[in-house]
């Protein structure tokens, strides 16, 4: 019995509603960006099923552009998070505020 | 093609950038023998386009398009026909005598190299200005050679006088820069050319006489008068005198001030067809010859008395070629370049000897100390003053007069001025010789006097030989084929109205030498007699002090109300009001910042699910319609 395409989406949602909770109340900054990622694989999950649904490749095409940012932002990220530790600062996101200055 | 026009221009400008950028490094003999040598070569290439010239037709080269747009084109082309052949021998003669000159004047100054990196400029912008072929690049030589001048007026830049001196003909040359570009913009508007040929085949499509015409003719001369140190915008030649004395010879006497003459001479076929124009000029050049000359009689600094010479000499040139005398005009350019060169040469000499002393009060008993320079002077003052056969300015300076007396109408007063202005440059001129030549010692104590070197004294010889034989040379038929063949008024009344200009000069010859060879005692009582004649001629007719009033002060009281009262309130006001009424508004909106990360993501999602729900309301994903 093939799995209806309303199935991937609510997983997609459910997903993404997870990761963006998940941003929202922790704050290890580790912790805080694993669910950044699992935000970026909802909509990934998305794009895949979506594309399977309609077949089409445009949907995949997508999938890989967010795999790809999402790999250059973690690089990104994961660096200055080491750098803030190395730093002596806490490990918390609610403490790191110097944007506002 | 013909590369002998660019090669004279590439000699002075080669000089000019080996003397800018490595001069200091060289050795001083050859800085000198560089600047004088680039312009040697290029008077070398003049007589070869001399040569060219008298077998041939002239020349007009396309070397390279500058910039074009649509139907403006701005070329690099050289017009080379004979009136620019006369004016390149001149500026190159008579400025490698100078610079051969300069290499013994300035041979004690610091600035050595950057001496003659100017000259080599200026020399190179003159060119550049007398060969170009359209306007453009004319308003750039014209505004090239207000630059050098600018350099060399100032180039004692310690001096405050010489500063302020710089600054003063830049600003009057500047005005009349403006007048030319106007003029430019005027050409290209009505006739849609900019360069000289087909500006002169074009311009008769313009009515004769008419508005366009007589407008376009009036703009140069404000250039020409403030280049040539004319009337109204003279004041700055005498303050000239503040660079070193070579400068003077070259600039402010034999060439860059001539600028103004070879223009009008140049666009002699506008000025043919806008007589009011002409007119002007004329009468323009006539009080001029007439008001300089004045002032001459009762100055003291040397160079001064020759600068009012030199205005009054340009005057005699603006009056011959507004009256349509071109040739005249053109002749008496040549023969004044070689006596004014000398003059000031010479004079540069004096002071040297005298310790920079420019009073001619302070002078006396040169015959024996410096013999030399006694002599060439005393030719040089024959000359302006029109002795006659013997010397060149006499058959210049006649033919202007009689141009003048034999036309018909106002010119006749004009040639009556000129006529005066003949008695009083011998008078002037003589006043100078005898006080500052004189045979006795008018001053205290003995000095030890010394003849300038050979490098000084040489160019000296030979201008003065110029200054005597070039009323030979046959400028009026050299240059027929540019102004057609000169009015013949025949012999007869040539020798009358000869006779009428040296009789003119002898009674301010004998004037003079009254007053300061032979009776020294009256000249004392005829100043205290014609007392306010003297103190207003003394002071320039209070010219400098009346654009003072008139023009610098309120000006200089603009500036401060603009400094003190619009700066300060109006903008500066404007620029704080914008500024504080951010800062208020902003106080309210700051309090969002809370550099929290979470606060930013809840704001982010919030926005997002607000677009998806406004984008499916408008698709109609939910209950209400759109536009329901």
């Amino acid at each position: 019995m093939p799995v209806p395409a309303y199935a991937f989406l609510m997983l997609s949602g459910a997903l993404f509603t997870m990761g963006a909770i998940g941003f929202m109340v922790r704050r290890n900054p580790l912790v805080v960006f694993m669910c950044v990622e699992l935000m970026l694989n909802a909509v990934n999950l998305a794009f895949a099923a979506m594309s399977r649904f309609l077949n089409s490749l445009d949907g995949v095409v997508f999938a890989f552009l967010v795999i790809t940012v999402a790999a250059a932002e973690v690089v990104v990220g994961i660096a200055i998070i080491v750098q803030v530790y190395r730093a002596g600062r806490q490990m918390d996101v609610d403490e790191l505020d110097l944007m506002k200055e | 093609m013909d590369i002998l026009a660019p090669l004279v221009l590439l000699a002075p400008l080669v000089g000019f950038l080996i003397n800018a950028l490595v001069g200091r490094s060289l050795p001083r003999r050859m800085v000198g023998w560089i600047g004088a040598g680039s312009i040697g070569l290029a008077f070398v290439f003049a007589l070869l386009i001399l040569g060219q010239q008298l077998g041939g037709q002239r020349l007009d080269q396309t070397y390279f398009t500058w910039w074009s747009s649509g139907d403006f084109n701005v070329p690099f082309n050289l017009y080379v026909d004979r009136l620019s052949t006369l004016m390149i021998l001149v500026i190159t003669g008579v400025g490698f005598l100078i610079h051969v000159y300069s290499i013994g004047y300035m041979a004690e100054d610091p600035g050595y190299s950057r001496f003659f990196a100017y000259m080599n400029l200026f020399v190179f912008s003159m060119l550049l200005l007398v060969l170009s072929g359209n306007l453009v690049w004319l308003i750039i030589g014209w505004a090239a050679v207000g630059l050098s001048s600018y350099l060399l007026i100032g180039f004692w830049f310690e001096r405050t006088s010489a500063v302020l001196a710089a600054r003063k003909a830049f600003v009057m040359n500047t005005i009349g820069d403006v007048g030319m570009v106007f003029a430019a913009f005027l050409i290209f508007l009505n006739l849609r050319v900019l360069d000289y040929q087909s500006l002169f085949d074009r311009v008769h499509q313009l009515p004769k006489g008419g508005t366009i015409i007589t407008a376009i003719c009036l703009l140069p001369p404000v250039g020409a008068v403030a280049k040539s140190a004319q009337l109204p915008l003279h004041t700055w030649l005498p303050d000239a005198m503040e660079g070193p004395t070579p400068v003077s010879a070259l600039i402010h006497a034999a060439t860059m001030v001539t600028a103004g003459v070879y223009l009008v001479a140049r666009m002699h076929l506008l000025y043919d067809w806008a007589p009011a124009a002409a007119a002007t000029v004329a009468v323009i050049g006539g009080v001029t010859a007439f008001y300089a000359a004045t002032i001459g009689t009762a100055q003291v600094d040397i160079k001064r008395i020759l600068a009012y010479s030199t205005m009054s000499q340009i005057g005699y040139m603006f009056l011959a070629v507004g009256i349509g005398a071109y040739t005249a005009g053109m002749f008496h350019f040549m023969t004044h370049a070689f006596f004014k060169a000398l003059l000031f040469l010479a004079a540069g000499n004096v002071i040297h000897a005298f310790h920079d002393d420019q009073d001619i009060r302070n002078m006396g008993n040169l015959r024996a100390g410096l013999p030399i320079t006694f002599w060439t002077f005393l030719i040089g003052t024959l000359s302006i003053t029109g002795f006659p056969i013997v010397t060149a300015g006499f058959w210049s300076k006649d033919e202007i007069i009689r141009a003048a007396l034999s036309a018909s109408g106002g010119e006749f007063f004009l040639g009556i001025l000129a006529l005066i202005t003949a008695g009083l440059t011998a008078f002037y001129m003589f006043r100078l010789f005898f006080i500052a030549f004189g045979w006795e010692w008018l001053s205290r104590d003995e000095r030890h006097l010394h003849e300038a070197g050979m490098l000084q004294t040489l160019p000296i010889i030979i201008l003065a030989a110029g200054a005597v034989i070039g009323g030979y040379i046959p400028v009026a038929s050299f240059l027929s084929p540019v102004f057609g063949h000169a009015t013949d008024v025949g012999t007869l009344a040539f020798w009358g109205l000869a006779a009428l200009t040296v009789a003119a000069a002898a009674v301010g010859f004998f004037l003079a030498y009254l007053l300061y060879a032979r009776r020294p005692e009256l000249a004392v009582a005829w100043r205290t007699r014609l007392r306010p004649i003297h103190t207003l001629v003394e002071h320039k007719y209070y010219v400098d002090e009346l654009y003072d009033l008139v023009i610098v002060r309120p000006a200089l009281a603009v500036a401060r109300f603009l400094d003190d009262v619009v700066e300060t309130r109006v903008i500066d006001g404007a620029v704080n009001a914008v500024a504080a009424f951010v800062v208020l508004e902003a106080r309210e909106f700051r309090l969002i910042e809370t550099g929290r990360v979470r606060s930013y993501a809840l704001v982010t999602l919030g926005g997002a699910v607000g677009i998806v729900l406004i984008v499916a309301w408008y698709l109609g994903y939910l209950p209400w319609k759109v536009g329901a």
